[in-house]
């Protein structure tokens, strides 16, 4: 009983940063815009929280700060893609490698340090001090929510449908008088501040920043989206099961079951799987990847 | 020259002129903000790299690398195919030269050995591109997610391969090193290269720059493959079989990636070590992009981006080598931006036209 409750908390750790980051992508690719850039907005999230909450020695202004990272590279993403019309897949390769290294490049300019920021501020008490203690982290519960809000957003609001008309068929969308800019500028800048949460959460969780800290997540974030064909609940659900795999492979780990290499390979396989269409074809958003309009 | 000449070529070369300097201006910011003078800091950079005989040896060492890298991805853009896995195709081709090397016997000459365990690279690299390749042709599914996703499957791949099967040496990641299978250093020949990584493997670059641009520019092959890249389906209704052409494409620049393996592993380390590749292949996006698909400005490209992060290492001492990397990315995504803005700029400049004078009634 003990183990499998722990195998569940463990697994919901594991699965917020993936929420956060893959709302994000739900959110942006809906749009029309590839997301291969949650790995860089995660990483901006997590230095800025970091930063914020160095400077004031508050968790919740590392929030706000993570948040403003994130947005902010979104803002240029969409300015390089949708203004400029740059493509897509290298606006976002430049963007990773541009935080990679501004976080690098930072890391050693506030904290004269190669490898991690000193101690913050951050959520919860220590690193596994027990499992209720993961409760105290308050983004443990907006992760949870974030994909049913996201669904309710996209099915339900104003904002959703023409979100998903500008994604499908922005011709029609700008026929009935919808900025297709507009509605896209705002998803990306969304999703940027949305997986940046991821990078805050992963930061304040272990109370600094170490360098590459997202480690491949948000493109293991981005694997949720494709796998779970695009829509909140279904990605969302493919974040659980990822972080589930990673869960029980912490939990066997030695007992020599299946080598740690190949329970990392499982998103990734079951990602390629789907795009192949051997259970049920991902088709992605009709416009994914087309900035006219 | 003609109107037609000079907007191709403003097209070709303005873009790239704007992004040298914004990231020029983007690295004075980050030099001040450091405290340094830019002036002092960019002249280290270039006196650490083309200013000595050592330096431009590892810039011309780390060019090698991204020359094949850049080519991979520019073959396969040519084809309308962004390939994201080089940095896979190039770890497996390592792998494979690496694991060949050690399989053959020792005292086999390196006449030998050497072709074969660039062969085993090639095929290595041809391999995981493939995989991609097939998935696009058969199924559909989008090259780029499914690069990004190999990538991540075959380094984990590697990873177990050296780690749990008992190749490595102990206590490290990497083989044994074999001495049949080692392409000799520049510095055995130019004595002033010492101490260098540069290495033979830099004729096979040059070598496969020209057999790649005779095999886009010149072959019935590249005529087809750059049709199917501008558009599939007129090429479709050419008669050209485009998922043939896009399986090709992948195996051919997973190929040329895995066969810039051979630089570190025959080389410069005479082993295969887990993770050598280090992010050439993601640089190759960059390179092939700067080289505008073009394998002699690959070339080029790949010359600049080994300056530069070699550069990283001379200006060390003052400003943290880091900035290259956001200098590399400011690059990028400063040509990726002003390709389209250009063209539409150039386009949208009126034509000056001689009208004839009206004719006086």
């Amino acid at each position: 009983m003990k183990t499998t409750l722990l195998l569940l908390l463990q697994t919901l750790r594991i699965a917020i940063p993936y929420l956060f980051a893959a709302s994000g992508g739900v959110l942006a690719e809906r749009a029309g815009i590839v997301s291969l850039t949650l790995e860089g907005f995660m990483l901006s999230g997590a230095f800025c929280a970091t930063l914020g909450s160095f400077y004031f020695d508050s968790p919740w202004v590392g929030v706000l700060f993570g948040l403003l990272g994130g947005a902010a590279f979104g803002a240029l993403h969409a300015v390089a893609t949708i203004r400029f019309k740059a493509d897509q897949i290298v606006s976002a390769v430049a963007i990773n490698l541009m935080v990679v290294g501004l976080t690098r490049f930072f890391l050693r300019l506030a904290f004269d340090s190669s490898s991690n920021s000193p101690r913050v501020a951050g959520f919860g008490s220590d690193g596994n001090a027990g499992m209720l203690a993961t409760f105290e982290n308050p983004l443990i519960w907006l992760g949870i929510v974030v994909m049913p809000a996201l669904a309710w957003v996209i099915s339900r609001t104003r904002f959703g449908l023409r979100v998903r008309a500008v994604g499908e068929k922005p011709e029609a969308a700008t026929t009935l008088g919808v900025s297709v800019n507009r509605i896209r500028y705002g998803a990306v800048i969304a999703s940027g501040a949305l997986a940046a949460l991821g990078g805050c959460y992963l930061a304040l969780d272990q109370h600094q920043f170490t360098d590459q800290m997202t480690a491949g997540r948000g493109f293991i974030a981005l694997a949720a989206v494709i796998f779970g064909r695009w829509t909140p609940v279904r990605a969302g659900i493919a974040c659980l099961l990822f972080a589930f795999a990673e869960a029980i492979q912490i939990q066997v780990q030695g007992a020599g079951v299946l080598p740690s290499q190949f329970v990392s390979m499982i998103p990734y396989v079951l990602t390629l799987v789907a795009l192949a269409g051997v259970v049920g074809r991902a088709v992605p958003p009709a416009a994914l990847g087309r900035a006219e309009g | 020259m003609n109107v037609m000449t000079r907007t191709a070529l403003e097209e070709g070369v303005l873009p790239t002129l704007t992004a040298l300097l914004v990231a020029l201006v983007a690295g004075d910011l980050l030099i001040l903000s450091y405290g340094q003078a830019p002036g002092e800091v960019w002249r280290l950079m270039l006196s650490g790299t083309w200013g000595n005989a050592y330096g431009i040896g590892q810039v011309l060492y780390k060019a090698t690398t991204l020359v094949f890298t850049g080519l991979s991805v520019a073959i396969g853009l040519r084809a309308g195919l962004f390939n994201i896995g080089a940095e896979s195709q190039l770890a497996a081709g390592g792998f494979c030269a690496g694991a060949l090397g050690l399989l053959l016997p020792a005292g086999i000459t390196p006449w030998l050995a050497i072709p074969m365990c660039l062969l085993a690279a090639m095929i290595g690299g041809a391999l995981v591109g493939f995989i991609p390749g097939v998935l696009r042709a058969r199924f559909g599914a989008h090259e780029v997610i499914a690069t990004i996703m190999l990538n991540f499957i075959v380094l984990a791949f590697l990873n177990w391969a050296i780690s749990a099967t008992g190749l490595a040496v102990k206590e490290t990641l990497h083989t044994p090193a074999v001495a049949s299978s080692a392409i000799p250093r520049l510095a055995a020949y130019v004595p002033m290269f010492h101490g260098s990584a540069a290495n033979g493997t830099i004729l096979v670059a040059l070598l496969t720059v020209v057999i790649v641009a005779w095999l886009l520019f010149r072959s019935r092959f590249g005529f087809e493959l750059r049709a199917v890249g501008l558009q599939p389906l007129a090429a479709e209704s050419a008669g050209i079989r485009v998922p043939r052409i896009w399986i090709t494409a992948m195996v051919l620049g997973g190929a040329v990636a895995g066969l810039g393996g051979a630089n570190f592993v025959l080389g410069y380390k005479n082993y295969f070590e887990d993770g050598f590749s280090g992010g050439a292949g993601f640089l190759g996006i960059a390179v092939a992009l700067v080289g505008r698909n073009n394998p002699f400005g690959v070339l080029l490209a790949a010359l600049f981006f080994a300056t530069l992060s070699q550069g990283g290492l001379a200006i060390h001492a003052l400003v943290p080598k880091q900035m290259v990397e956001v200098l590399e990315g400011i690059v990028i995504l400063a040509v990726a931006v002003s390709v389209p803005e250009v063209r539409r700029l150039l386009r949208a400049r009126p034509v000056k036209t001689v009208v004839a004078a009206p004719v006086q009634a």
